[in-house]
């Protein structure tokens, strides 16, 4: 019971943060991606996520897994909508210019962040899970005395976060083939590859712009809508994701779809893993650190492929 | 010529000015005015970078603490008077300018500001790792008995405001000086079209990195500033919040020009100081300010002026 139940305890709780921060920078990877945009209001959008759950699941009080289930479908699609307002309203006024509209969404990230202050307010609201029972796995040792079973509470996990990991999979199954294989990711890939090639093929590249920045937002939006009955929703919780979306999407290459999900999981078990036995400070030091270094000797990432 | 003494004309008044609204303004604003010279310093320095040069750069804050933590960490754990920890402030500064030149300037444009942005990040993180020398968020005091220089107290209001105008007209004449020199032009050879510069003969890498180092050292300066008149240091200086200051402060009063700096952080100081005494939701003012800039002022106020009024406009 020392250091391998806390190891393990360590990986599931690693793949929980793997999971939804998945979701997040594969949203902000396909904007990256296709779009050339730097979001730097994407955490915004993520905690945007957690604070519309938490009014849909206190407003509808029927049940918590009703209000929960509904915010699930509610949040993202309002995040997604807000960003498409934005798009329309600033950046598609910008040209998409890749300095400018860094700027722009920096201010967006103040107006969000003080609205939400404004509405919300300062404090952590929690939201309740749908559900949430407690499994105790057993833990077999062979120690001195032998082998031994350590049952129930060798240690243990709850559902709750076992269905996040589960459905953040296929979220991003479902997503990953919707860009493979349907009409609309094969415009999105075109846009992505050359804008003014599918611009001469009839492609209304704006409005392909402004589906993938609500896209990208909404993606923001359900990671955090899964996590937020785990962590609570607070007006400042959108400086975290942000920061490590930006690690995992460098790592896996700037608008990699496959590769964002690589980092995600390599950063995420990582972190978990890491701040079990380290100081959590000194785990982010090493992972901006290790980003950098990234991007200046490596900068296709580590999984990307060197553009031609 | 009729420009050149425009130019000299406009530096001098400038400078004139800023000594006169010391006498004709309340100690309210002489407080709020040391303040502002002090950050346009940093402003300044950033604008010589991404105004001048065109390199984007997010993670300011980094050079700005690396100053303020220099000179507040030599006198207030090894007890060095003024003069020699303001010394070791710069060259601390230089050193680290010095490294994320020589690293961050393999990469450009959006790399280029996600390098210097990770770099900011894990210095932000570094100073609250060491805790125990920084304190961290809650930052330290330096005591007012330390902060004389040649037996001036700094922490006088108006020696402050003298002290702040000094480093203040220091750095504006250098920059002024410097954006005029065959360096200076070649720097903004580089801004608009760097292979073409590199064509043409010039050694741009070498360019890019005495810029940063330059634009580096300034923002310490600021910083190294900053703790001595206002006798603080704490780790909110260096998170991205202080790197993403003076490239607003620098949007908003013009990029590429002596005078947008001064004007940028003056204009956001107020704008911060007006709003927040009617409204505690100033960082919406803010926010929508740098909306709006982008969108419809994209070269700043004094890039405006310059524009409309007076195209000779430094």
């Amino acid at each position: 019971m020392e250091f391998g139940p806390h190891f393990l305890l360590a990986t599931l709780e690693g793949a929980l943060t793997a999971a939804v921060l998945a979701l997040t920078a594969v949203g902000l990877s396909v904007v990256f991606g296709i779009m050339r945009v730097v979001n730097v209001a994407h955490g915004e959008f993520f905690m945007l996520g957690a604070v519309i759950a938490w009014f849909v699941s206190t407003t509808v009080g029927i049940h918590p897994a009703v209000g929960f289930l509904l915010a699930l479908v509610v949040a993202p699609v309002m995040v997604g909508f807000l960003a498409i307002v934005a798009d329309q309203l600033v950046l598609r006024r910008l040209d998409y210019d890749p300095e400018r509209t860094i700027v722009a969404t920096i201010g967006l990230l103040y107006c969000i962040q003080q609205v939400t202050l404004m509405t919300f307010g300062p404090d952590a609201r929690p939201v309740i899970p749908p559900f949430n029972q407690r499994i105790a796995l057993p833990w077999f040792e062979l120690g001195e005395q032998g082998f031994q079973v350590t049952w129930p509470w060798g240690f243990g996990v709850t559902t709750y976060k076992l269905a996040v990991i589960m459905f953040a999979v296929i979220i991003l199954v479902g997503l990953w083939r919707f860009l493979a294989r349907s009409k609309f990711g094969l415009i999105m890939r075109a846009t992505q590859l050359d804008r003014e090639m599918a611009l001469a093929f009839g492609i209304p590249i704006e409005r392909v712009y402004a589906i993938v920045f609500g896209l990208g937002a909404g993606l923001a939006a359900l990671g955090a809508v899964l996590i937020v009955p785990i962590r609570q929703a607070h007006y400042l919780m959108g400086g975290e994701p942000l920061l490590l979306s930006f690690i995992v999407v460098i790592i896996g290459g700037l608008g990699s779809i496959p590769g964002t999900i690589m980092a995600a999981i390599l950063i995420g078990l990582s972190d978990g893993i890491i701040s079990v036995f380290f100081s959590p400070t000194l785990a982010k030091i090493i992972a901006t650190l290790l980003v950098a270094f990234v991007l200046v000797y490596r900068p296709q990432g580590l999984f990307g492929r060197r553009l031609p | 010529m009729r420009q050149n003494s425009n130019v000299v004309a406009l530096h001098a008044g400038i400078l004139a000015s800023l000594l006169i609204l010391f006498f004709i303004t309340s100690a309210y604003h002489n407080g709020n005015l040391a303040r502002i010279m002090v950050l346009a310093v940093f402003a300044m320095g950033y604008n010589f970078l991404f105004g001048y040069t065109g390199l984007l750069s997010l993670g300011h804050a980094l050079f700005f603490s690396a100053g303020m933590y220099g000179l507040g960490i030599s006198m207030h754990h090894l007890e060095l008077s003024v003069l020699p920890a303001f010394a070791v402030a710069l060259l601390f500064t230089a050193m680290v300018s010095a490294a994320i030149g020589f690293l961050a300037l393999r990469t450009t444009g959006v790399a280029f500001m996600i390098v210097t942005l990770m770099f900011a990040q894990a210095g932000y993180l570094t100073i609250l790792l060491f805790g125990k020398y920084t304190r961290g968020d809650e930052g330290f005091v330096i005591q007012q008995a330390e902060r004389t220089l040649f037996g001036l107290d700094l922490t006088d209001p108006s020696i402050r405001y003298f002290a702040a105008f000094a480093l203040f007209a220091a750095s504006y004449l250098f920059i002024a000086w410097a954006v005029r020199t065959s360096f200076g032009r070649c720097l903004v050879a580089i801004r608009e079209n760097e292979a073409r510069a590199r064509m043409l003969g010039y050694d741009t890498a070498r360019h890019k990195f005495l810029a940063l180092l330059a634009s580096g050292v300034l923002s310490g300066v600021s910083g190294a500033g900053y703790a001595l008149l206002f006798g603080y240091a704490g780790a909110t200086f260096a998170s991205v919040q202080y790197s993403i200051l003076p490239l607003l402060w620098v949007l908003l009063g013009g990029s590429g020009t002596t005078l947008g700096p001064l004007i940028g952080t003056a204009f956001a100081f107020y704008l911060v100081d007006i709003s927040s005494e009617f409204t505690s939701a100033y960082l919406l003012v803010v926010g929508a300010a740098i909306v709006f800039l982008t969108l419809f002022f994209p070269q700043g106020l004094a890039g405006e002026i310059r524009r409309r009024i007076a195209p000779w406009l430094p």
